[in-house]
């Protein structure tokens, strides 16, 4: 099934953020700070102010008071939190860190202006090592708060000293999960259109959530809740980067009531880079109490989380989904993660593709393969021991958690055939014996989607949905979820079109304004099929029931005899007549021929509350070449055994799969966000930031099982941060593992041509 | 001080007068209205804003509008005809090659250009043709597939 978004955006007729024009139109851009700590002891806008075409610039001083501070839902308790205006007020605190705007009538104006304003910085003392922060005596990212740690936090469960107290040994590692950056290749952008005489205010902006934009920004611009239309127009990316509420969104609308005219601003790479969310960015020590026929009693961490300067909407949150996680797919029974949230003067670390899970799964399958070599069991079994069986689900963590179905062993099976892993390890044996460095690695993955039950959720983890079948019989759908490229205009068309038995043509999916789809919690966390599509079937039910009625009025006979099927109702006293929706819709609109009691119309709407997460799971395994001379990591063969329950459409789940995959390429060989000893960004550009390229990707072998949730009425678990989840340790474990022969036995990300070259040679000096 | 320049695009003459330092996605996007060329980085690096000029594939965010002065140019816009979508257009479609559909009009401008130069690449040559394009979604192989199809498609149909 091609998807039926693809006409718009292969013909270039697609409208995102930027493409929106509108009459009077104004342009802003925002001047930012170049150092990463420092007080601003003047700034002149007068040279700005004067320049042809400039129509106002503004500071802190003139806009804070106006716009509130920008929400963050994730704080833990007890957190420090410092101030986090709009604009800068007498200090920055990053690089980047937005200082003043301009707005001009041209866009090349705004940008001109922004550098005739003149600011005097006095640079001050800059915390960048989240590790180094948390010692006594060290420079404070915000000095009022008196300290660098946000929040401390332990999680876990069962008896984690009795655990270490029967260890027969404690495996040890330190793991460093590198800072990443999402780099969507389309940056942000809004616009802001004020309607005085409604007192309305229309933003467009390239979100992934504007329900949660139309939920928070009343508070920090003073409009109401129901004078507030959000649109997520199409929007270029996401992958946890538009999962947020950002300066920008309310400086524009803020701008737009202020100015009397739409205003525009559309973020560059730099600023992207720069201002727009990182992820990822722990120190963790893990301690693994084992026995030595393999079975692990317990595992502890002590995890130093670097949160950036300030606390964008979920930034404090994501360690904690690392916590809940760690054990991943092993009966592990006891769990425990000191958590250490640190602020550093860097841009602010948020849910990146996985958030959390990610961090947890590449460091318990690192550990894995760390605890087979130290004990000299094969990794394989390793794992098959530790893991529960299908016959033990749902399945009871250490963390808390309770996964909803799974079969670790079957996805581990598939995936092993797929590799022919005993081929793949006698091609390893030949290429050691010839002195190539060739590794394999694989790594078993369980996490966590369909965010989420709202007991479990910051706020409400529902969705909402409706369904409506038009007066001509098309089927308006509209969702709350806001999918961003996933494809769910298709896969909710073929929802839609199964339950109700519609031609897909006749059916139109709508998402992602405020306006059309009132309610909803956007698409994140791989939510939008599997709590989305669910509110989506709770409402074709409803339709159905409601047809029921008119359909037996129509047929004369009673409600429970009525039977529907492939979009025909008849009844179980004459099947000889059957009626189509054809037959129904114009009678539901036109209302004179309707049974008593019976409200006009053919539609329903629902929220779809799941009663827990869904826990997606599978096998991923990587064989690689190390190039001993260049430390170049060539990957040879890649397979991917997915569970992610039924597939609605499988060529959007292969796909999801595909650029989860190669989000881990790139975190494993290339990609860290980097600041320098000064908190200077080095990694602010494509040119130092190095995304995968089409030539960086192998060819997959891909394959699924199938193992439905149940937790929703379509049993799918959700794809979107599977591949990004299961592949980062599947490549670095067959990395370590080409080195093993050397004497490796970990290395952190990324895997460089550098880093590993200087592993080989450091090794090879050792061995002499 | 602006500059007249005289150009064609997607079949139709422009003829306008410009600001010397407005790039050529610019022009195209606000002057010619046509936004399905995008901005990713203004560097040149990400490739989004591919257009054809004379047939080869450039990077309109690395040009200034002035120096396609007398210049042939074809968009994503332009690149279907009569209704019907080109080959490369149709193999994204068909092969899923493609999720958020930013990268998409630079990435398929690139494939013509890149299928201009070799009507039969290998699955390497595609990879190693499609170099100067960043996708963050797909993870390319969906893409590599869609401009195979395009390849392997139009040498059945002769076009």
């Amino acid at each position: 099934m091609k998807r039926v978004e693809d006409p718009r955006l292969i013909k270039g007729i697609a409208t995102y953020t930027d493409d929106i024009r509108l009459a009077g139109l104004l342009h802003a851009s925002i001047l930012r700070s170049p150092h990463a700590h420092a007080r601003i002891t003047s700034i002149d806008t007068s040279r700005a102010a004067a320049l042809r075409g400039v129509v106002a610039v503004f500071v802190g001083a003139d806009v804070n008071d106006q716009c509130g501070t920008i929400p963050c839902a994730g704080a833990m308790p007890d957190q420090k939190m410092p101030k986090h205006t709009v604009l800068a007020g007498d200090r920055v605190y990053f690089v980047g860190h937005a200082v003043a705007v301009a707005i001009a009538t041209d866009p090349y104006v705004a940008r001109d202006a922004i550098d005739l304003i003149d600011v005097e910085y006095e640079p001050l003392p800059v915390v960048v090592n989240a590790e180094a922060a948390i010692e006594s005596g060290s420079a404070l990212t915000h000095p009022d708060l008196g300290t660098n740690v946000a929040y401390t936090h332990t999680m876990g469960g069962g008896d984690i000293d009795d655990a270490f107290r029967r260890a027969d040994r404690i495996v040890k590692q330190r793991i460093i999960h590198q800072r990443l950056t999402p780099m969507p290749i389309e940056p942000r952008a809004v616009v802001a259109s004020y309607h005085a005489g409604e007192g309305t205010l229309t933003l467009w902006t390239s979100t992934q959530v504007p329900h949660l934009v139309r939920t928070l920004l009343p508070g920090m611009l003073g409009i109401a809740e129901n004078k507030l239309r959000i649109v997520a127009p199409e929007v270029g990316g996401g992958f946890g980067a538009k999962l947020n509420v950002y300066a920008e969104e309310a400086l524009c609308g803020h701008l737009a009531q202020r100015l009397g005219a739409p205003v525009k601003w559309v973020e560059s790479r730099r600023e992207n880079a720069a201002s727009t969310i990182h992820g990822r960015d722990q120190i963790a020590d893990y301690e693994v109490a084992v026995k030595n026929d393999g079975t692990i009693l317990g595992l502890k961490s002590r995890t130093i989380a670097d949160l950036g300067a300030y606390n964008q909407l979920l930034t404090p949150a994501i360690p904690t989904l690392t916590g809940l996680v760690l054990t991943g797919c092993y009966k592990i029974p006891a769990l425990k993660m000191d958590i250490i949230a640190v602020y550093t003067n860097k841009m602010a670390t948020d849910a990146y593709r996985g958030a959390g899970r990610p961090e947890a799964t590449y460091a318990i399958e690192r550990l894995m393969d760390v605890v087979a070599r130290e004990l000299g069991i094969d990794r394989v079994v390793l794992r098959q021991r530790m893991f529960p069986s299908a016959a033990e689900f749902p399945f009871s963590t250490a963390s808390g958690l309770s996964y909803d179905s799974g079969d670790y062993e079957a996805a581990l099976a598939k995936a092993r055939e797929l590799a022919g892993w005993d081929a793949l390890l006698a091609e390893q044996a030949a290429a050691r014996a010839a002195g190539r460095l060739f590794g394999i690695g694989m790594s078993t993955y369980v996490e966590i989607c369909a965010m989420g039950p709202s007991k479990a959720m910051p706020a409400g983890g529902w969705e909402w949905g409706s369904v409506r079948m038009e007066i001509s019989g098309k089927v308006t759908v509209i969702t709350g979820a806001t999918p961003h490229g996933q494809g769910q205009e298709t896969s909710f068309a073929q929802i839609v079109a199964d339950r109700l038995g519609v031609p897909i043509e006749d059916i139109v999916v709508l998402h992602g304004d405020t306006a059309v789809a009132p309610y909803g919690r956007d698409t994140y966390g791989s939510r939008a099929t599997a709590v989305g599509g669910s509110a989506i079937v709770m409402c074709t039910d409803r339709v159905v029931a409601k047809a029921k009625a008119l359909a037996a009025h129509l047929l004369q006979v009673p409600v429970d005899s009525v039977d529907f099927a492939n979009g025909k109702f008849s009844s179980t006293v004459n099947r000889e007549k059957q009626l189509g929706w054809g037959d129904l819709t114009g009678e539901a609109y036109i209302a004179k021929n309707l049974p008593v009691g019976f409200e006009p119309g053919l539609e329903a709407s629902a929220f779809f509350e799941p009663e827990n997460f869904t826990f997606p799971f599978g096998t991923h395994i990587a064989a690689v070449e190390v190039d001993r001379e260049t430390g170049h990591v060539a990957i040879k063969k890649y397979i991917a055994v997915d569970d992610c329950g039924p597939q609605i459409n499988p060529l959007l789940v292969e796909g999801q799969v595909q650029g989860g995959i190669a989000h881990s390429i790139g975190q494993v060989l290339f990609e860290q966000t980097v600041y320098d000893e000064n908190g200077q960004l080095l990694t602010g550009e494509f040119m130092d930031y190095a995304l995968p390229r089409a030539a960086d990707i192998p060819e997959y072998i891909l394959g699924s099982t199938v193992t439905p949730s149940p937790v929703n009425p379509l049993g799918v678990k959700g794809v979107g941060e599977a591949g990004t989840i299961g592949a980062t340790p599947a490549i670095a474990n067959a990395v370590i593992d080409a080195l093993a022969p050397l004497g490796v036995r970990h290395l952190d990300l990324p895997l460089t041509p550098e880093r590993v070259w200087r592993a080989i040679h450091q090794h090879e000096l050792a061995g002499v | 001080m602006p500059i007249p320049v005289r150009l064609t695009v997607n079949g139709a003459l422009r003829e306008h007068t410009i600001d010397p330092r407005m790039l050529l996605v610019h022009y195209l996007r606000d002057v010619c209205n046509l936004t399905g060329t995008h901005v990713g980085c203004e560097t040149g690096i990400c490739g989004a804003c591919t257009v054809l000029a004379n047939g080869k594939a450039v990077k309109s965010c690395t040009m200034f509008a002035v120096q396609a002065d007398g210049a042939d140019l074809r968009t994503i816009e332009g690149l279907a005809s009569n209704g019907h979508l080109h080959a490369v257009q149709q193999g994204f479609w068909e092969c899923h090659g493609l999720q958020c559909g930013y990268c998409t009009p630079g990435m398929i401008m690139a494939a013509v250009g890149l299928l201009a130069a070799t009507a039969r690449p290998t699955r390497d040559e595609i990879a190693a043709g499609l170099r100067g394009n960043l996708c963050r979604c797909t993870g390319y192989s969906h893409i590599i597939d869609a401009v195979n199809h395009a390849a392997t498609g139009a040498a059945a149909s002769g076009r």
